[in-house]
């Protein structure tokens, strides 16, 4: 492999990772702070882009329809907590198991009714629309740059919002001791309402960002609820830092493998999950 | 569901034939002996009706309706019960679903799939058995009338080989003497990488590289930039839906558009042209229909498709048209008479499906359509014709003991 290759390679890898991260970051972010196992993250991302191309259409601009689509989705996650999921914190994580795979198949059914089995496209904004030129042959699309570059605003973001703010001292306190933190007057119950709802939006985001290169199509949020998983569990179930290493590791991994081991390029993803499981069973950043 | 219409006194009492099927088919009675020919025609249909391919399950699904309403709503006389499952795209669940299809439900047809594994898998369960007669709408793989022929199984779609072959030579007389294949890692993007390398190679070219990517995954920047590394004269890929919208715009975005010339089997950009938007202007392709086909029985289905379901008809929508066509001339034949399987498979042997949008066809020895495939380039976000790619093609049937 001449080096040029490698170059881009990694430059797609570490893109494909941010990608990666900011949809494991919700799925983390809700396990390892409410403990709800969220399978439906999937179909939250779908959201995301389909709402987002709804949008679009009355806006003509992405900008204002990725704004106007986090709103609601911060919305529609806040009540979807109150009116299922925190019935949930004291139960077993197979009823949540159940009742997020029922949202998978509510959300399905709802895209079915609202916009049909076609494919749909988000034209990607003309400011971004431009393309350089890595080798001779091969160009880069600025919006994939784009992506990027949010993708770090959002982990930034997180990493200020947790270590740094009220709500955040507030979430940490809840996940550590529930009960602790209710005697000393946080309001728990509003506090994962919140958290939840940034989790939907975050998933949401991935899919609105994402739908310019990705387009809108029924079933997109299936493979990414798999790799997310993953990433996940090898971050270490709970740690935004632990997602974002491990998305930059599935990227990367995925990447390479595909391009320098094509036929086992499928389990690569699993083969690097296993290593580190293997070498370390609670994952990179996993409490033990 | 059973299809109702208005309620003249015939069809009241075939309407009280079809309840009194139901209640036959809740063991009751035994229909055929209550009341014989008289109820409803049972058709099984496996489809997928959600994920990457819920859009063909709903294309084939509606164009079969359609056809057979345009026929009175009827087969032979008989009024019409659907069972439709979705397919979920799992091969594993193949099994399960067929067997519920035809031992449970005991259907008289077996209309499905889309995928080329689950047809594979519904072929093994069909083929040994003298009934349901089953009807591939869709899924291409060349086995189903290769060695797991049967008496009993017919295709009213293409093989995989069938859209690929013709593409090999597009290539070639273009001028491109090296090519990078590239394809999902399933049944159908292997034979169909197969045949259109076969092609290329008889016709001067050689292929580099061949590319698999894990089916269905849609991220391909790491292929796009393999591709880029190698710079071949052209690029041959099979992709559809989901990941064929994608994988056209990931390799406009790249810059290998114009560069690097894309060929494929016509699934690249059909039924998803307009989500393609810009990206795919200009793609050459080859298959067995085009929206532009001048003949009188296409524009008069794509005016009836468009008004019944407010969408463009594609190629999918045709097979399932064809499907309700072979239905009706079969039944028509026998009367009915879904007992005579011997005879409805000898009608559909020779049928003829002349009033077809694709163009006339007629059924192969292994019973798969013997049809023109044509070459056609994307303009406007239309896949216009250019012209034949070749001529009442058939498949070679490799393995299959009929042909």
């Amino acid at each position: 492999m001449d080096i040029s290759l490698f170059l881009v390679l990694a430059l797609n890898g570490i893109q494909y990772g941010f990608l990666l991260f900011l949809v494991a970051s919700g799925l983390t972010l809700v396990f390892g702070i409410m403990g709800i196992i969220n399978l439906a993250h999937g179909a939250f991302y779908m959201l995301g882009a389909y709402t987002v191309y709804w949008l679009v259409g009355y806006t003509d601009n992405l900008f204002v329809a990725i704004v106007l689509g986090l709103v609601i989705m911060l919305a529609f996650g806040y009540l979807l907590e109150r009116s299922a999921i925190s019935f949930l914190y004291k139960r077993d994580h197979l009823y949540q198991v159940l009742l997020t795979y029922g949202l998978i198949l509510v959300l399905d059914e709802m895209q079915r009714i609202f916009w049909g089995t076609d494919f749909y496209s988000v034209p990607v904004p003309q400011i971004l629309s431009a393309s350089v030129p890595l080798t001779e042959t091969q160009d880069y699309p600025v919006y994939r740059l784009f992506i990027s570059v949010m993708c770090m605003a959002v982990a930034a973001g997180l990493y200020l919002l947790i270590g740094r703010t009220r709500l955040g001292m507030m979430i940490r306190a809840g996940a550590s001791n529930r009960e602790m933190a209710q005697v000393l007057g946080v309001d728990i119950g509003r506090v994962f309402a919140i958290v939840f709802s940034i989790g939907v939006a975050l998933a949401a985001f991935s899919g609105m960002i994402g739908a310019p290169v990705s387009s809108v199509y029924p079933g997109m949020g299936e493979q990414i609820l798999i790799v997310s998983f993953v990433v996940v569990v090898i971050g270490g179930i709970g740690s935004v830092k632990g997602a974002f290493v491990g998305a930059m590791l599935i990227g990367l991994a995925d990447t390479f493998g595909q391009v320098l081991l094509p036929d086992f390029a499928s389990v690569v993803v699993y083969a690097v999950m296993a290593v580190v499981l293997l070498w370390r069973p609670q994952g990179l950043f996993g409490r033990a | 569901m059973t299809e109702k219409s208005t309620p003249t006194r015939r069809q009241f009492v075939a309407g009280a034939a079809a309840t009194a099927g139901l209640a036959a088919a809740g063991g009751f009675v035994p229909a055929r002996v209550a009341i014989a020919g008289a109820a409803p025609v049972k058709i099984g249909i496996l489809l997928p009706y959600s994920g990457t391919y819920a859009k063909l399950g709903e294309a084939i699904t509606n164009a079969l309706k359609l056809r057979i309403e345009q026929a009175g709503g009827k087969l032979g006389g008989r009024a019409i019960e659907y069972l439709a499952i979705d397919s979920e795209m799992s091969v594993p669940k193949a099994p399960t679903n067929t067997n519920k299809l035809i031992k449970k439900e005991k259907v008289d047809f077996l209309v499905g799939p889309v995928h080329s594994g689950i047809a594979q898998a519904m072929a093994k369960i069909v083929g040994p058995r003298e009934t349901p007669i089953m009807i591939v709408p869709n899924a291409g793989s060349n086995l189903v009338t290769g060695s797991l022929c049967a008496p009993n199984i017919f295709r009213t779609s293409f093989t995989n080989w069938q859209p690929a072959y013709p593409c090999g030579k597009v290539m070639a007389d273009d001028g491109h003497k090296t090519c990078v294949t590239i394809a999902w890692k399933y049944t159908a993007g292997r034979q169909m990488m197969d045949a259109g390398t076969d092609n290329f190679e008889k016709h001067g070219g050689k292929v580099v590289q061949d590319i698999q990517v894990s089916f269905p995954k849609v991220e391909f920047q790491a292929q796009l930039s393999e591709i880029a590394s190698i710079k071949p004269d052209a690029v041959f890929a099979f992709f559809a839906g989901g990941g064929a919208v994608k994988f056209v715009k990931d390799y406009a975005a790249a810059g290998l558009k114009d560069k690097i010339p894309l060929y494929g089997p016509g699934f690249l950009t059909e039924g998803v042209s307009k989500a393609q938007g810009a990206a795919a202007e200009g793609i050459r392709t080859t298959l067995h229909y085009a929206a532009n086909l001048d003949n009188a029985a296409n524009g008069a289905f794509r005016a009836a498709y468009q008004k019944a379901f407010g969408k463009t008809a594609d190629v999918f929508a045709v097979q399932g048209y064809d499907t309700g066509s072979l239905l009706i001339q079969a039944m028509d034949a026998v009367g009915g008479d879904t007992g005579a399987t011997r005879d409805l498979i000898a009608a559909m042997e020779g049928a003829t499906i002349a009033d077809s949008p694709r163009g006339a066809w007629t059924m192969s020895k292994a019973h798969n359509p013997i049809q023109d495939i044509y070459l056609r380039q994307v303009k406007d976000s239309v896949n216009e014709v250019l012209g034949v790619a070749a001529k009442a093609l058939q498949d070679p049937a490799t393995g299959c003991k009929m042909a």
